[in-house]
């Protein structure tokens, strides 16, 4: 699923300015599993809002809402009544549920109040790893089911290489954690299911056009288009 | 036998702001709204048992009753602030005895998420607190209530306080049916009476 963090309360303070009527927009789908931005997190950053208008005196009006899925037009109908209501919309879901809320609702501000992160997974309660890049080509059928663009530090699509020592990157998280190598995670995987063989496919340099550096993608099914 | 076991009394971090210079003077008249959350299997029994010693403690404050205070989320916590309590606590059960085994733990992190989002939004986290106590333990009750009192009289009056809001009404709004209805009885430490005399 997608994930995301919630901003500094600093940052979407500036964002919302001096805007009188706010509403805080959670999306019950992604960002919600993550515990970021579904409808509690956004009742949570609602009343921090007023709390902080209450103290600085700016007579700000804060609401909350949320919907299911802000990325779709037919949920943002339901909670147009609300938006249209507002100066300004600060939006809790991912990047997506943010830029559709801003389309469909122009010319009314929409802000983010998250930081979308990464596609990942729950490891367990409450920590999230990221598990794909969404590059548009996915290779993790000739790698043990690891994917290397984003569990290697380095995204080598030929790896290890020489920075892994005892399964361990030579690179480490910003909170200095130490990262599985995902080459050594692929070896083990491959050797466990018998196919050390593929340790040996040589992929040559990865098509990067058909990730973000593409360009915006686009996806058509027209067997699905209705008629 | 529970006043043996009565040592420390205020748990968590001592509050800074009471100990360095107050910002303004401390009004003498002041007289705090603090909400108490109360675990049904030992807080709200505690004061029971604090009115049944006839220890004093203040009538600030005023309890809501949590069949565990692992029942408490951190909207609830902000909702009471936001009301305008001066102060906010959950007493739970001591740790390892929870009812539920975990609930008060998780009160914990979720109090110490409650200051973190007061220090953002610019109030003093000390206006929030979690504490840990059994039935058998009136005399803390008591001793809790007095300390946690006299650190928001220290603090001064919440800066988003409102005239006229009903915050033990709003808090209890709140909690929803999470919350559980006062004891009836006579001898149930409620918080109209707080057993203060």
């Amino acid at each position: 699923m997608i994930t995301a963090e919630r901003k500094p309360l600093d940052e979407i303070l500036a964002l919302v300015g001096d805007k009188k009527k706010v509403l805080v927009a959670g999306c019950d789908t992604c960002v919600a599993i993550c515990l970021t931005g579904g409808e509690k997190e956004a009742e949570i950053l609602a009343s921090e809002l007023r709390i902080k208008a209450e103290q600085d005196g700016t007579g700000a009006e804060v609401e909350h809402t949320a919907a299911i899925r802000q990325c779709e037009w037919e949920y943002l109908d339901m909670i147009a009544d609300k938006v249209k209501d507002a100066d300004i919309v600060v939006s809790m879901a991912c990047g997506i549920g943010i830029q559709s809320m801003a389309e469909k609702f122009a010319p009314r501000i929409v802000v983010p109040a998250v930081n979308t992160n990464m596609l990942g997974m729950p490891q367990e309660h409450a920590v999230w790893l990221e598990r794909c890049g969404a590059c548009g080509e996915c290779v993790i059928g000739e790698t043990a089911g690891i994917c290397p663009v984003v569990r290697c530090s380095k995204s080598l699509m030929n790896g290890p290489c020489g920075g892994s020592h005892g399964g361990k990157c030579e690179v480490t998280t910003p909170e200095k954690e130490e990262i599985d190598c995902a080459w050594a995670l692929i070896w083990d995987r491959l050797k466990e299911q018998g196919r050390e063989e593929m340790m040996l496919i040589n992929r040559p340099p990865k098509n990067w056009s058909k990730s973000s550096s593409g360009g915006p993608r686009k996806m058509v099914r027209e067997e699905a288009k209705p008629v | 036998m529970a006043d043996a076991e009565v040592k420390t009394v205020v748990e968590g971090e001592a509050p800074e702001a009471a100990d360095e210079a107050p910002k303004k003077p401390v009004d003498p008249d002041f007289e705090p709204e603090i909400i108490v959350f109360a675990c049904h299997y030992c807080a709200y029994a505690a004061a029971d048992l604090a009115g049944s010693m006839r220890l004093q403690y203040p009538s600030n404050i005023r309890m809501i009753k949590l069949p565990c205070t692992g029942k408490l989320e951190v909207i609830h916590l902000l909702k009471a602030l936001e009301a305008g309590a001066d102060g906010v606590y959950a007493a739970g059960c001591l740790e390892g005895e929870c009812h539920y085994l975990k609930g008060n733990l998780w009160a914990r992190r979720r109090i110490n998420h409650v200051k973190d989002l007061l220090t953002e939004v610019g109030i003093e986290p000390e206006r929030v607190e979690m504490f840990n106590m059994s039935s058998a333990m009136g005399a803390k009750f008591a001793e809790v209530a007095t300390e946690f009192t006299e650190r928001i009289k220290a603090l001064g009056p919440s800066p988003v306080k409102r005239e006229g809001v009903d915050v033990h009404a709003a808090a209890r709004e709140a909690l929803g049916g999470a919350a559980m209805p006062d004891d009836l009885a006579p001898s149930a430490a409620t918080s109209e009476e707080g057993h203060a005399e």
